[in-house]
């Protein structure tokens, strides 16, 4: 194994597939998005929850540029100046996307709390096309539902893809598309509740979508920071620690010598940085052979452990907690 | 993860055709009912016969006389407005700034006075479809505009239709 390859490292089928689908997918939200902008944009007049709802569609375009711009930098191989190559700049794109949207959905929700107080009525006339005229909230109804529909397909579509690349960034974005729905609803509700003569269910529906974009930016820049800090590496979806660190101290336990051991593994994007320590039994000194070959089979657990070192030691670091024998989980 | 999924996709689905019926629904409740007043002007114009109208002078649009009549272009298309809802006009006249906020208080339906479509009154007042063009001060085109009160969408968009169907545009 070369050193370098951990950092460019050359995916499995699975991978490299789900990679490419990835991308092309990001591509075609960024298409999407821009046609929707246009769309919302051009319909939506002086409502509130539609000014919001066009907002949001501006941030849909942060995660998938991120998602592109952070792909590209976490190939770069590394080098004397980055010895832990370039697989943080998926935390990084994660952190600046993640901002973007708690930072917006602060001000929009404040904007709409102010709108309520103030007890803005938002006017709303009509339009004429082509000598047809028509209430134009028909045309921002029309426009959040056309909006509302190729988001949700493409989030499920990223979300499948998220998993097996161990990607954060896409899968927060795979999240802000499938809640595009409830955006899209909340917006229709408010244009509908001024058509209704309820001057105040547009700012209602703008504070509720503006408060589903603070809540997704604080789970993401929360997300964010505690990869940055290098917690314990989890699931893509940050709920269980990650089935590979039990599984390297199987591996470790498997061998003879082995008296305990203890796992940290954080994540760097994508790939994991792993650090086996290993507590020898008395009088058994491990031999290069033992430590290298132990070293290998951790490594070929799973293509996103190739950065990983075995540390023979004789006490474990402080405030690392021995594992004990656990049992190898199913993949 | 795979069961939630599994059991949110019916609900979201049964969700959202609610929603599509109840728009459809809609639809067929066409207007005047649709958009509705927040404060119900238009209806209360119909059924009092008053469409209340504030007039600050600005030759040719606006003309205030000495005793307190109105004529001017904007004058006879809101007076032809008004009779198209059985309605007369029941003129008062002052600054604009005084009748715009007499406009948002509620006191008057409609404000005129070859008001510009790029007016700062879009703060206060709903304006309508530019009705006419005209030279600016600036030397500039501009769209002359009405203004109605805010959130009362019925007479809005009542108004605006009135406007194309008598091919009024700048």
């Amino acid at each position: 194994m070369s050193p370098a390859s951990f950092s460019h490292p050359d995916l499995p089928p699975e991978q490299s597939k789900a990679l490419h689908a990835a991308i092309r997918l990001e591509w075609i939200t960024v298409g999407v998005v821009a046609g929707i902008v246009v769309i919302v944009g051009l319909t939506a007049g002086s409502s509130q929850a539609m000014r919001t709802a066009f907002a949001e569609d501006m941030l849909s375009f942060l995660p998938p540029l991120a998602f592109l711009v952070a792909v590209r930098r976490a190939r770069k191989p590394p080098d004397d100046k980055h010895p832990y190559g370039f697989h943080r700049s998926v935390g990084a794109g994660h952190l600046v996307a993640s901002c973007a949207l708690l930072g917006m959905g602060l001000w929009l929700s404040i904007d709409a709390t102010l709108g309520l107080l103030k007890g803005d009525r938002p006017p709303i006339g009509v339009m004429s096309i082509a000598g047809f005229t028509f209430w134009a909230g028909w045309a921002m109804i029309a426009a959040m539902v056309i909006s509302s529909i190729p988001p949700m397909i493409l989030g499920r579509m990223k979300m499948k893809l998220a998993g097996p690349l161990n990607d954060k960034v896409l899968a927060a974005d795979a999240d802000m598309n499938k809640a595009d729905w409830s955006t899209g609803l909340a917006t229709i509700a408010g244009v509908t509740g001024i058509g209704l003569g309820l001057w105040w269910a547009d700012s209602a529906a703008a504070l509720l979508v503006s408060v589903s974009i603070l809540k997704d930016g604080g789970t993401n820049v929360r997300g964010a920071v505690k990869d940055l800090l290098d917690s314990r590496a989890t699931t893509v979806d940050g709920k269980a620690p990650h089935p590979l660190i039990g599984d390297m101290a199987a591996v470790v336990h498997r061998e003879n010598w082995v008296e305990t051991t203890a796992v940290r593994v954080r994540d760097m994007g994508h790939v994991f940085h792993a650090e086996v320590f290993v507590v020898p039994k008395d009088g058994h000194d491990p031999t290069m052979e033992q430590v290298g070959s132990l070293t290998d089979q951790c490594r070929n657990l799973d293509w996103k452990v190739r950065d990983t070192v075995v540390v023979p030691v004789r006490y474990l670091p402080d405030g690392l907690t021995a594992v004990g024998n656990p049992v190898i989980s199913p993949r | 993860m795979a069961a939630a999924a599994l059991s949110r996709q019916p609900r979201a689905r049964v969700l959202a055709s609610l929603w599509f019926a109840g728009i459809l629904g809609l639809v067929g409740c066409s207007e005047p009912a649709f958009p509705r007043d927040a404060e119900g002007t238009l209806e209360r114009v119909i059924s009092d016969g008053v469409l209340r109208v504030g007039a600050s002078e600005n030759r040719p649009w606006s003309v205030v006389d000495d005793d307190g009549g109105v004529s001017g272009t904007e004058a006879d298309i809101l007076s032809d407005y008004a009779s198209t809802l059985g309605a007369t006009v029941s003129w008062s006249t002052g600054a604009e700034s005084q009748l715009i906020l007499a406009l948002a208080e509620g006191d008057l339906d409609v404000v005129m006075g070859g008001i510009r479509s790029d007016s700062p009154w879009s703060e206060l007042s709903a304006l309508t479809r530019p009705h006419s063009g005209s030279w600016g001060p600036d030397g500039k085109r501009e769209d002359l505009v009405f203004a109605c009160r805010l959130g009362e969408n019925a007479l809005l968009t009542n108004l605006e239709r009135f406007l194309i169907s008598e091919g009024l545009e700048p």
